[in-house]
Order: structure tokens, then sequence, then C-alpha cells
């Protein structure tokens, strides 16, 4: 996917009028360009006032996120409320980054967010400053996002221009491109001056991150949900999506649709709404990848009563994560498929761990055997499943946990294929061009172990 | 609260030292890297955990007695 | 006193002499045993804590002797060496040099251990870096000895100093054939250095402490030349 075409998903029997429908981060969202400052303002309202230092207005906000139950969008799904305590309780002034590095190939929603609405994630950024007494927040962005980065660029000067009692100031940094570079500490290493590479030792970021100080790491899209929360409130918030995951949340759709992008739908709503949001499928799908890389494979059958929301995808393995949906046509070779991103997910280790640097290395060889046949296909299966198990947990980071359920799942879900080809060979579809997208460049530690 | 032993595994070079020391908590995987069990050490291992944590060339054996990062 | 100095060598300087030569032999296995320690060769009877153990155990072992090798050196009354002269290099009147070279070793032998048992208070590339005192250190040591031994014609002497260097030669070869220093042209300088110091060593022994008046040319004050001659120099 080279361009993303935002589109807005209407919830079926909801009208567009009511407070509690859809859609609400991509509300007005322009089709060309980023939304002014003046136009986010108009249509979201003002941001709620309050003094620099305002403790208790501090506290009533971070109450309001806890109540409404907002969760990371970055893939952990780790309450905000809980982070914004916890940074706000350290020792020293606090600091904001706020993580829009996205690093997970198949995921746009980030980058579509800071390209046409940048005022939410800079909204949502300043109240999290404020909620935890923090005058600075980092807006992170990939290296190679340029649009990105420029149109972030115009809408802080924007701010700086026409809200020059904003409490927080908000200054853009660059980060590499690199799957693990957008990791919490390997994001705070980097700020620091140091590698892009997740760290072990404590102390944790939120205690001690960027500059020693306790740092507020946060998805840009959980920021940009909080923005909202802070004028509408929290029963507004909940008013959509589940008791256990509510509100809305951007997902990145594609696959053989007429309109694949970044849609935002209700935690809950089903797989099939959303598919009909996108113009409905092209070609048969043979299964599908929920959460992004580090997620899980769910095969066809499995699809049609699906609903998007962890507790709904949980019996599958698999949670929202990063909130990439894949669908796989039938055109495309699941094997190559799932083979290729994971001999790229080993290339993305950090190359600090051995069990990570050996395990996904190894995990890519046994996937790569068994794609161009002639091997045993149970033996690899065993393989697969051992080395799985090996590298969990054993890592700085959880990439090694991610790459190994990536490819599980993928192994198990499309069982007949790998049978198939471990017997008799790469298949037709092997050549085709890939269904999943990853980088052009090579992988960042691609020849280069750490 | 007992003591655990845990690896940091960034500073882990599979020297292995470990795993000859502390062979009940620790065997070594394919490629020399240990693998730990986690569970809390009983009263006459804590002494050869030490050793062990004190053998390790680049101190990525830990014994601590709080929960472990995972 | 006089007594003393005209009924011959005194049990320190005896002891001084021996365990210097206990502390070459400590010293050479420490380097042998680290070598095979970072090399990780380990075997079913030789497990890799037990080469370490070792290689740390001879290294402090080494270090205790060397302690009795000063002290008595000291504590002797034929040569005037001064605890100062012990520790700091090239000060001090009994063959400055040779001694100094000593002195020079041990200090570097003492950075070492201490890093060493303190390993944990410095990173791991600072405590390495000055681990690697120990390839300059020993060559040191092995000059300091033969240019102030008393001992260095004897047979055994010799004998005990040809296997060390062969020794400590053959350590460093297997280090360096395991791909250490890691830049190829640090690596051919490691063997160079090596074959030049061995080679300079051969050339220079004959005319050196195993030729003529050796004692004389080392610096030792003239007031104890006449009394060299009567302990077999």
């Amino acid at each position: 996917m080279s361009t993303a075409e935002i589109q807005l998903e209407h919830a079926p029997g909801s009208g567009q009028s009511q407070a509690g429908s859809l859609p609400r981060l991509l509300e007005g969202v322009p089709a060309h360009g980023a939304m002014s400052l003046q136009a986010h303002l108009d249509i979201h309202g003002e941001p709620p006032s309050a003094r620099r230092r305002d403790r208790r207005g501090a506290s009533a906000l971070i109450d309001q996120i806890e109540q409404a139950g907002l969760g990371g969008r970055g893939g952990a799904g780790f309450p905000l409320a809980r982070k914004l305590r916890g940074v706000a309780e350290g020792k020293g002034r606090p600091v904001v980054v706020v993580n829009a590095t996205e690093g997970e190939p198949a995921s746009l929603k980030d980058r579509t967010l800071l390209e046409t609405l940048p005022h939410l994630v800079l909204d949502g950024a300043a109240l999290a400053a404020r909620a935890i007494g923090a005058d600075e927040a980092i807006l992170c962005v990939c290296e190679s996002a340029t649009v990105a980065q420029e149109r972030a660029a115009a809408a802080i000067a924007e701010r700086e221009q026409q809200l020059p009692g904003d409490w927080a100031r908000i200054v853009l940094a660059n980060a590499p491109q690199g799957y693990v570079a957008g990791q919490e500490s390997a994001l705070v290493s980097h700020l620091n001056g140091g590698e892009a590479k997740p760290t072990f030792t404590p102390p944790a970021p939120y205690e001690r991150g960027v500059r020693r100080r306790p740092t507020l790491v946060s998805n840009a899209e959980t920021l940009a949900h909080a923005a909202l929360i802070a004028r509408h409130g929290a029963r507004w918030f909940r008013q959509l999506g589940l008791e256990e995951q509510p509100g809305s949340t951007l997902l990145t759709l594609s696959g053989p649709l007429a309109y694949p992008g970044v849609y935002e739908v209700e935690h809950g709503a089903s797989l099939a709404s959303l598919i009909e949001a996108a113009g409905g499928i092209k070609a048969r799908v043979r299964g599908a990848l929920f959460g992004g890389y580090s997620g899980t494979w769910i095969e066809a059958s499995a699809l049609s009563g699906l609903a998007l929301s962890t507790p709904h995808l949980s019996p599958y393995g698999a949670t929202v994560g990063a909130g990439v949906v894949a669908l796989l046509s039938e055109h495309a070779c699941p094997v190559a498929e799932v083979t290729r991103v994971t001999r790229w997910l080993a290339r993305e280790s950090a190359g600090q761990c051995g069990p990570c640097v050996h395990g996904l290395d190894a995990l890519a060889d046994t996937l790569e055997q068994a794609m161009h046949g002639g091997v045993d296909g149970g033996h690899a299966a065993a393989r697969i499943e051992h080395l799985a198990g090996l590298v969990a947990r054993r890592g700085a980071c959880g990439h090694p946990d991610g790459t190994a359920r990536f490819a599980i799942s993928g192994v198990e879900v499309f069982a007949a294929e790998f049978a198939d080809h471990a017997r008799h060979g790469t298949c037709d579809a092997c050549a085709r061009a890939p269904e999943l997208p990853l980088p052009a460049h090579p992988g960042r530690s691609a020849g280069n172990r750490g | 609260m007992a003591e655990r032993v845990s690896v940091n595994p960034i500073a882990c070079e599979a020297h292995g030292m470990c795993a000859e020391l502390l062979p009940e908590r620790i065997v070594l995987d394919e490629w020399g890297y240990p693998i730990v069990d986690e569970r809390p050490l009983p009263g006459e291992l804590v002494s050869h955990a030490q050793r062990a944590a004190q053998a390790c060339p680049t101190f990525a054996l830990l014994v601590e007695r709080e929960r472990s990062r995972h | 006193m006089s007594l003393l100095a005209s009924s011959g060598p005194s049990a320190y300087w005896y002891l001084t002499r021996s365990s210097g030569a206990v502390a070459l032999i400590l010293l050479t296995l420490a380097l042998v045993l680290g070598v095979i320690d970072v090399g990780r060769y380990s075997s079913v009877n030789w497990p890799r804590f037990v080469v370490d153990s070792l290689h740390r155990n001879a290294s402090l072992l080494a270090l205790a002797f060397l302690g009795v090798h000063i002290l008595t050196a000291v504590l002797d009354s034929f040569a005037p060496i001064s605890l100062v002269n012990a520790v700091v290099p090239f000060t001090g009147s009994y063959r400055p040099f040779w001694l100094g070279l000593g002195a020079l070793s041990f200090d570097m032998i003492v950075a070492v251990i201490v890093t060493s048992l303190t390993r944990r208070s410095m990173g791991h590339s600072t405590w390495r870096a000055i681990h690697w005192l120990v390839y300059a250190s020993w060559p040191i040591a092995l000059l300091h000895g033969f240019g102030t031994g008393s001992d260095v014609k004897s047979t055994w002497m010799l004998a005990i100093s040809v296997l060390c260097l062969i020794a400590a030669v053959a350590a460093v070869l297997v280090r360096v054939a395991s791909g250490w220093p890691e830049q190829l042209n640090r690596r051919a300088a490691a063997l160079g250095g090596t074959a030049a110091f061995t080679l300079g060593l051969l050339l220079w022994l004959p005319g050196g402490p195993l030729g003529k008046e050796w004692a004389r040319r080392s610096g030792t004050p003239t007031a104890l030349l006449g009394h060299k001659a009567s302990k077999g120099q």
C-alpha cells in the first residue's frame, strides 16, 4: 500500500449526529492535506482550559482517563491512566514521548493521524503533559515518514502561533527505521543519544527515561483518544465499544478489498461490517492476520463470525494489537508470505540477545526449508514449535515472542499448505508479488549482528 | 520472599559457567545460552546460585529477591 | 652485621630468588590459563568454571609470591633496595633499570588484579582494556629476571625461564590464531611484537646476562661488586 485511503466507518444503525457514534477521531478528516487548527477546534471544541501546573485539574484528567478505560493503541493495550500515574509519581520533572514511529509495516494509522489530523495527537500530547506535570513533549516520527514530519512540524508551528498559553513545548524528533526501534526503552535510549535498541537493566523509562527523568511513552493514537475524552468525558467514550474494551479504535485494513485503508471502528464491531464498509472483498480470503507482524493468524472459516475486539479475538490467541487486519487472498501463497515476513523479523532483531538472534534465524531457516520442499513436514513443524517455545521470554524485549507467535500461528492455520510445500516444494504462487508489505530497503540489522 | 535466579539477556555471552555451577536451575540451549528456571530457590541452592553469579564473566546472572522482569 | 655479611648470603637472599622464580612460573601459568579461559575451551573433566577459577587463583598466588619476593629483597641487607624502589620503577641504586622493570611489571599486575577484583564497578570494556596489560607485564617480568637475577646463569633457572617463555609464546600464538585482536593490522603487530621480542631476547642473552661481567654492566653498585664474585654472580 503506498497511500492510505481514509474511509469513514459508519456503524450500521447509528446516526452521525448522535454524540456516541462514529466517526470520532476521523470526524471531518480531510481528503487532502492536514486539518487546520481552526477546523480542529471547530469540530471538537476547545480543550479543557487550565492553568499550568494545576494539580487538581491534572489528577482529575487522569481519573477521567481511568474511568474511560482507555488502553494503549500501540499494541500492548496497557491502560493509559496507570501509565500516567506511574510517571507522575516519579522523581523529577516528567517528559512525554509521543510514539508515532509505527515500525509495524502493515500499519498506517499513526502516520495517517499525523498527516491528516495532527492536532488530535498534539492535543493529546499537551494534555498528557499537563496530567503528569511535564512541560515538554517529544513527538517521535520515523525518519522515513517525511510527509508526517512536515505536517506535524506545520501543526506545531500553528499551535505556537495561535495557542500561546499552551502548557507544553512540543518538539519533533526522528527515530531510525526499524521494527524494534519503536519499542519503549529502545526509543528512550535513542532519544538519550544511544542506539535505538531495547534495554534491560533497571530503571524502567517511567522512572528514569529521557535525560534521567520519568518518561511517559505513549502511542500517538492513544493520546488522540485522550484528547477527546478530556473534552467529552469518560461516559461519552464508553458509549461505544465494550465494557472490557471501550471506545473506538483505528484499524489498518488490507487485502483483496475495494477500499483498503485506515478505518475507525468501535471495539466489538464485526469484521463483516468492516469489510462491507471497505467495499467488500474482491477475491476469496485464505486467512487473516490480526495485530501486526507480532500478531496471530486466524483461518478463513473463523472469520465470518469474528468481532474486532481483544475479548473476541483472544480465543484464537489474537488481540487487536497495533490494529492491523491483513486479509490474505487466495492468490497469495501463505507459506511464502509467512516465511518471508519471518525472515524479515529475524533480521530486525536488535542483535543483543543470543536466543533471539539464533532462535529467529533458525525459525526462518526451518520455514524456508519447508517452503522449498524435500523435508519431513512433521519434523519441520515440530522443530518450529520447539524453537517458538525456546525463544519465548528469553530476550530483553518481546520481539522473539511476537515473531514466534506470528510464525507458529501461520504454520498452524496454513498447515495443509505447509505440508504440501514440505513434500513438493515451491508452488506457482510463491513467486508472485507479496501481499504483506515490507519496507523497501533491507532491515536495519540485516547482515549486522548488533 | 525467596531468591530467584534470572539472566540479563543483553549482557549474556553464553560462557556457560552458570549451567556448570547451578545445573539444578540452568541448562544451556543448543546455542549455549542459559534457559533459567526462575522458580524460588530452596535454601540449600542459594549459595550455589551466588557462586554461579560471581563466576559469570559478564555479570549476566542475577540472584534477586524481587520478581524477575517478565 | 659484619658477621652476617662475611658468613655468606642471608636467608632473605635465597628467598627472594626462589620466590621470584616461582612467581614467574605462576604468572606464566596464569597467562596460559587466561588464554584457555577466554578461548572457552572445556571438556567434561575441565569445566569452564574450573579453568576460570584456576586462572584467578594462579594470579592471586603469583601476587602472593611477588609479595614475598619484594619483601625479602627489601629486607635483605646485601643489596640497597627499598620498598619505594620495588614499586616505583627506575628509582634506586641497585641495577636501577633492570630492577625498575620488575617494579613496572609489578605495578601492571597489581592494576590487573585490583581491577579484576572490583570488576563490577567499571564497564566491561574498561576492565578488558586494563587486563591486556598482562601481555606487557609478562615479558617485562622475564627481562627483569634476566637482568637482576643472580641465578640467571644456572641451568635450572635458564631451563625454567626458557620453558616459561615457550609456554607464554604458545599461549599468545593460540590467542592470536583464534582471532584476536580483531583488526588484522593489530593482529599482525601482536605477532610481530612477539617474534621480535623472542628473537631479540635470544640474540641479547649470550652477550648480556649470560656474558661476562654482567653484574657490573647491569648497574650493581661498585661497593658490592667484590662480594658478587663470592656469590657466584
